[in-house]
């Protein structure tokens, strides 16, 4: 942020200090008298952006429980960076930091992947063969990429002949964006999709496909450059309001949008994609291809019978009530972020909002109560059309837009403050929430 | 934003600048703001000339925070896209030319003293 937003941030840090000093007294006060004193062997699967999030929480909160997380990551991923390392607004260390650095002292971390689950004997064991036994486990493993699904794709394509893939990892958006730097000097066909299974931040193709018409705008070469849009059915977002207006900016921009059109197989040796399509195959000759694959649970889990039976065949999304976010099955087991079978909610924002209704669900059964707090479907996604302007689009299990700031950022509207809050704001509020302090 | 408190706004701005560089910002806000009440007791008075040239540095804050904000978040004036973005230019143009303008008038002061000559 600016040196003068820097002062106004200390200023107002300074007053709010100054005449506030009690009140964060007696906060920080309340949260030390709340710790819950327990015995409980509680087991977090997954450090990403949820489970290193309420294992900080937990920590803080729990005097005495055993709390374990396993996870064999060693590097942590600020994932709603990819799209800003893609379009070469930052480089791959941007999303880069380390697993270890942002779990509390109190947790053991095992650095292993979990090999094997079983819910009944309450049992995970890793891939060393550790077996860990657990009171509690809150699953926050995430979701996998299926690359294999796409028939003749490989990572290591990624950079070469027009070849993006930024949902693989920073190093991926960063080879991704070479692909789009070249395909945008020259122009040709750039295509662009989303898979038909559950994904996370469904709104990420949408953005990269502004911001490639934008940047070929920048570079003069727009008028050599057709852009289409393929999405999976019959709309552009889940949500029908966002949808329209996202197809009305498409239209304003020339981005061409074909629907019921999914990514099936590339060739990248004569650069022709082919798209599952109501009507059969359709072949499209490219220059460049935004590859977003299909997304499923982690096989540990689609290994167990945690996992929906008639919802999301083949996917293995957990089957954890919309709000209380608790296993239908197994009560002493939660989800939290992408995991979960669940209508809406696989952003870091959604991460955000699972933390207070797991901790709160249970801490409340420690305490041999119910908790109250519910997830709404909260889904957030600062939806970039372009360098320099976002649509702050808010959204829950309804379809309903709920802005945080009604009245003053209006959500469907294309806006610099927006942009702002995506550059700057949003990765020292997920760096908090990872904290367990947002 | 889910309970958008005192604590996790400075949780927040601790991530944004790191703890360190944070706290260093607000001990520097609270010490020229200290200087400027210094001064102004010392002196008894608010010497015109200094804020004269106080208030003429206004627009070389109010611009250079301006942009400084849109070359650090790779943005231009034609991205100003609702009234709301305006109002935050505007917003962070006043807190430039207020912060400058009390850091000039402090400078001044504490270099060339409180003296009878203005």
């Amino acid at each position: 942020m600016g040196r003068i937003d820097r002062m106004d941030a200390t200023r107002r840090g300074f007053l709010g200090l100054a005449a506030g000093s009690a009140a964060l007294v007696a906060t920080g006060g309340r949260a030390q008298a709340q710790r819950v004193r327990t015995s409980a062997r509680i087991a977090i699967l997954g450090a990403g952006a949820g489970g290193t999030a309420i294992a900080n929480r937990l920590a803080n909160r729990l005097e005495g429980a055993t709390i374990t997380i396993i996870d064999g990551r060693q590097q942590h991923w600020y994932q709603p960076g990819f799209t800003l390392i893609a379009a070469g607004l930052q480089t791959a260390s941007y999303s880069i930091s380390r697993t270890g650095d942002w779990l509390p002292s109190g947790v053991e971390w095992i650095a292993e992947y979990a090999a094997n689950l079983d819910p009944v004997t309450q049992r995970i064991t890793t891939t060393g063969g550790r077996g860990v036994d657990y009171d509690y486990l809150i699953v926050a493993t995430g979701l996998t990429l299926d690359w294999d699904a796409i028939e003749g794709f490989s990572l290591d394509m990624v950079g070469q002949n027009g070849v993006s893939a930024h949902y693989a990892g920073p190093e991926y958006a960063e080879l991704s964006w070479r692909a789009l730097d070249r395909f945008t000097d020259t122009g040709g066909v750039g295509l662009f999709g989303r898979p038909a299974t559950e994904m996370k931040c469904a709104g990420a193709p949408l953005k990269i496909t502004f911001l490639a018409e934008d940047i070929a705008t920048r570079k003069g070469t727009r008028a050599n450059t057709q852009i289409i849009y393929n999405a999976q059915n019959q709309a552009l977002f889940g949500v029908p309001i966002v949808h329209h207006r996202v197809r009305q900016l498409f239209g304003e921009r020339g981005i061409e949008t074909r629907y019921e059109h999914v990514l099936k197989s590339i060739d990248a040796q004569r650069k022709v994609a082919t798209y599952a399509t109501p009507a059969g195959d359709v072949e499209t000759g490219y220059d460049f291809i935004n590859v977003v694959p299909p997304q499923r649970a982690p096989q540990v889990i689609r290994d167990t019978d945690l996992g929906w039976a008639d919802r999301w065949p083949g996917q293995g999304w957990i089957e954890v009530d919309r709000e209380t976010l608790r296993h239908a099955r197994y009560p002493n087991i939660f989800g939290i972020g992408d995991i979960n079978g669940v209508p809406k909610g696989k952003t870091a924002a959604s991460v955000k909002w699972h933390q207070p209704v797991v901790e709160d669900h249970l801490v409340a059964e420690l305490q041999g109560r119910e908790g109250t707090e519910r997830f709404s479907g909260y889904t957030s996604c600062p939806l970039i059309t372009r360098i320099g302007r976002a649509m702050l689009i808010e959204f829950d299990y309804n379809d309903n837009l709920v802005p945080s700031f009604p009245g003053i950022i209006a959500p469907l509207e294309e806006l610099w403050i927006s942009w702002l809050m995506k550059e700057i704001a949003l990765k020292p509020t997920y760096n908090a929430m990872l904290r367990g302090l947002a | 934003m889910k309970d958008l408190t005192l604590q996790t706004l400075i949780a927040v701005w601790e991530e944004m600048f790191g703890r360190g560089v944070f706290w260093a910002l607000v001990v520097v806000a609270a010490v020229v703001t200290a200087l400027y009440l210094f001064v102004l007791i010392r002196d008894r008075r608010m010497s015109m000339r200094k804020f004269l040239l106080a208030q003429l540095s206004m627009p070389v804050g109010a611009v250079g925070a301006v942009a400084f904000v849109l070359a650090i978040t790779n943005s231009r004036l034609a991205d100003m896209g609702g009234p709301i973005d305006w109002i935050m230019l505007l917003g962070i143009a006043a807190v430039g030319a207020v912060g400058f303008a009390i850091l000039v008038y402090v400078a001044q002061s504490l270099v060339r003293g409180g003296g009878k000559a203005d």
